[in-house]
């Protein structure tokens, strides 16, 4: 990413400056350009939906912002000002935590043990397993998660449901500031997408941007503030979800632009741009 | 859409929960819990231990007098200790999923490398054994540079050492010879016993420490409010080790030979195992690398994205396999008086892969300790042994042990399956 001494500049969304902001994102795999100018903005204490059709490239943006791809071009702010992500490391030190659509948990550790991995906490040089298991306690019964009796249990042995909860719990566990959720409902069944949803409105509530990607637009308006559309690695608006209604962001997934979206002019700073790419 | 109200803070612990918040387990729900680890797949060293049980029950039953008396226990010891000496380097690279072929015949390259400088420049055996774990431990950082840098399957590097490795130890002991130990120092390792009362004394050191750690970790957990193993479970644990273990001292302190001069006492190489033994258990459970192992064997992408390095978890891994066989050169050097080419080569590989796999270490990696080298290792001595005072041919002996690491294989794979179906894979 190309260093440099510009400024983030004032949401176009009003309120509060963004947290996180991308500006101008660009990355391609060999020849594919998958992120083609991406403008992307996430602040605290909301939930930001990324939704686009598959392919669009929204796993491939959050790897970008954690650091495990490096995006080709563009800008990346954090807290205003402008930040150099080279690795994981990075983004952890900046308090950015991602839940992976494939969670990524290992199934022969145990909940404390997949909480802190890589991070362990140590006393005199040693793993300190109860200050851990206190811990990880404490961070459950802070998320209300009351469905893991026991912490000590394998992480195979766990629901769906659970293991996300275990997934994100392990996202808020540092003092994380933004915390990025790539489909956490995907797999789950009614009951489960609500305990997680609620989870996810909880951690915006307690002050953490969170964003999150999702097919469901269901969940998306039942618990984001804003919405973000990918369109082949376009971001082709970013709205409020009070703005706009299903369709219209239906619309702008499947064609990339909205007939008759009012509150999407809104944001003129980001006019949604007709691509050469709908002529369906 | 539900709108909580929560503290915007971090999480607020609210308070530590006082001990009695906590309800302990008891005796009963231990058990349970156990029971339905085991029954979910998790058996751990469970067929290993039933195994060598009845192993031991037959061989007794066949060969009354020769099989039980004291001599034959030290002889057993003697025969299983390179194995597991090896074995216990696998369970380290058998934990990531991999495998290492060569660890064998690695014992006998960097062997006949210190025999060059122990007995043919007169080297001291402090430096010899330095030059020894060195060239081990080199072998390993070479595997380890082509499996977790190059990404080569580690089957077929440590196949291509395997081989190469071989032709090293005849290029440096040269065709049909045999390069001589005879450092006293070093001949003691495998030959010699400690004086009675140092194996009481060390017995004592040692059931106190694993008392004083067990009942410890018991209080801290307690104190932290957190569960933990009901006091007569640990009681149970502490007191059935100290026997088993007492008996094998009290065995080995008696008189064993069949001459006139005095052979008794714990053997040497003993204080070696039960070293190893602690000391990688510690590496293994109780430090973060230890953890990064298990994570990279359990989902290796999880433990990059956790920022763990695989790689270097993977190098030291392999690195610490053949340092370990460079260990069990020595000790074959000692037992054989000498390292010739084929030392640590035909079975040996075959024995610590076994020994691994029947003390329940997993081929598929993520799962696996220390200990199961240990009992994975006296089950293949006693078999390699009770047969050979049967007077079996090697022939039936190698039958009956591939026979017995293919059950264990089996037990591991169904176990595995089993693990899968309930949910504890
Ligand atoms: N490592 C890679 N190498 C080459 N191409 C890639 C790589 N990762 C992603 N792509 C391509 O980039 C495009 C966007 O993928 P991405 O996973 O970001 O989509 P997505 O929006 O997350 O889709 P989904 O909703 O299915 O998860 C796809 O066409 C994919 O094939
Ligand atoms: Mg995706």
């Amino acid at each position: 990413m190309s260093t440099t001494t510009s400024h983030a500049t004032q949401s176009r969304l009003g309120g509060d400056a963004p947290l996180l902001q991308l500006r101008g994102i660009t990355k391609s795999f060999g020849a594919v350009s998958v992120l083609r100018g991406v403008d992307l903005e996430v602040r605290a204490g909301r939930v930001t939906a990324l939704v686009g059709d598959n392919g669009a490239g929204k796993s491939t943006l959050i790897k970008g912002i954690a650091g495990i791809h490096q995006f080709d071009s563009g800008e990346y702010f954090f807290d205003g000002s402008p930040v150099h992500v080279a690795g994981p490391k990075d983004s952890a030190a900046l308090g950015i935590e991602i839940v992976y659509q494939d969670l990524a948990l290992c199934d022969n550790l145990d909940v404390v043990h997949n909480l802190y991995l890589g991070r362990e906490l140590r006393k005199g040089g040693l793993l300190d397993e109860d200050t851990m298991e206190t811990k990880a306690r404490e961070t459950l019964d802070g998320l209300s998660v009351r469905t893991l009796t026991s912490v000590r249990t394998h992480v195979a042995s766990l629901s769906g449901g659970q293991r996300q909860t275990v997934a994100i719990a392990r996202a808020v566990l540092w003092n994380s500031r933004v915390v990025v959720l790539d489909e956490p409902t995907a797999a789950l069944g009614v009951a489960q997408t609500e305990q997680v949803l609620l989870l996810v409105r909880r951690l915006a509530d307690r002050g953490l941007a969170v964003v999150l990607i999702s097919h469901n637009l269901n969940d998306v308006f039942e618990v984001a503030d804003d919405i973000a559309v990918l369109y082949l690695g376009e971001l082709v608006a970013q709205v409020e979800v009070k703005d706009v209604t299903n369709s219209h962001v239906v619309e702008l997934i499947t064609t990339g632009s909205s007939s008759g979206g009012h509150g999407i002019q809104s944001s003129d700073a980001h006019p949604v741009r007709p691509t050469d790419k709908d002529a369906s | 859409m539900s709108i909580q109200t929560e503290p915007t803070s971090a999480p607020s612990p609210a308070g530590p929960p006082r001990p009695d918040d906590v309800p302990q387990p008891t005796l009963g729900a231990s058990a349970r819990a156990y029971l339905t680890r085991v029954r979910g797949g998790d058996v751990g060293a469970l067929p290993a231990v039933a195994g060598l049980i009845v192993l031991v029950i037959v061989f007794s039953a066949l060969r009354p007098s020769t099989f039980t008396n004291a001599f034959n226990f030290a002889n057993l010891i003697q025969q299983g200790a390179p194995i597991i000496v090896i074995a216990m380097g696998l369970v380290f690279v058998l934990l990531l999923g991999e495998i290492d072929l060569s660890a064998g015949v690695a014992a006998g390259t960097s062997a006949a490398v210190m025999g060059v400088f122990l007995t043919n420049h007169g080297v001291n055996w402090l430096i010899s054994t330095v030059i020894c774990l060195l060239t081990g431990a080199v072998i390993g950082f070479l595997i380890g540079l082509l499996v977790a840098r190059l990404g080569i399957p580690s089957f077929v590097v440590t196949l291509a050492w395997f081989l190469g490795l071989q032709g090293v130890t005849l290029v440096i002991i040269g065709e049909g010879g045999t390069i001589a130990f005879r450092d006293k120092t070093i001949l003691a390792l495998m030959n010699s016993n400690m004086p009675v009362w140092l194996g009481w004394v060390l017995w004592v050191v040692l059931m106190g420490g694993y008392a004083a750690l067990t009942l410890r970790r018991s209080s801290s957990r307690a104190k932290a409010g957190l569960t933990h193993d009901p006091m007569a479970l640990a009681a149970f644990k502490i007191g059935a080790l100290a026997v088993i273990t007492g008996a094998a001292v009290a065995y080995l302190s008696k008189e064993r030979s069949p001459g006139t001069i005095s052979i008794k006492g714990v053997p040497i190489e003993v204080s070696i195992l039960v070293a190893l033994l602690i000391g990688l258990t510690f590496l293994l459970t109780r430090t973060a690398w230890g953890r990064h192992v298990y994570a990279v064997g359990g989902n290796a992408e999880a433990a990059r994205r956790a920022g763990i390095n695989v790689p270097a978890v993977r190098l030291v891994c392999f690195v610490i396999c053949s340092t370990l066989a460079a260990v069990a050169g020595i000790l074959f050097a000692s037992y054989d008086n000498s390292v010739s080419p084929t030392t640590g080569g035909s079975q040996t590989l075959l024995y610590a892969v076994g020994a691994a796999v029947i003390g329940g270490t997993s081929l598929f990696g993520g799962k696996g300790r220390i200990v199961d080298a240990v009992i994975g290792g006296f089950v293949i001595a006693i078999i390699a042994n009770g047969m050979a005072l049967l007077n079996q041919p090697s022939g039936r002996v190698y039958m009956v042990t591939g026979l017995v690491l293919l059950i264990a294989a089996s037990v591991d794979a169904i176990s595995r399956r089993r693990a899968t179906a309930t949910g504890r894979a």
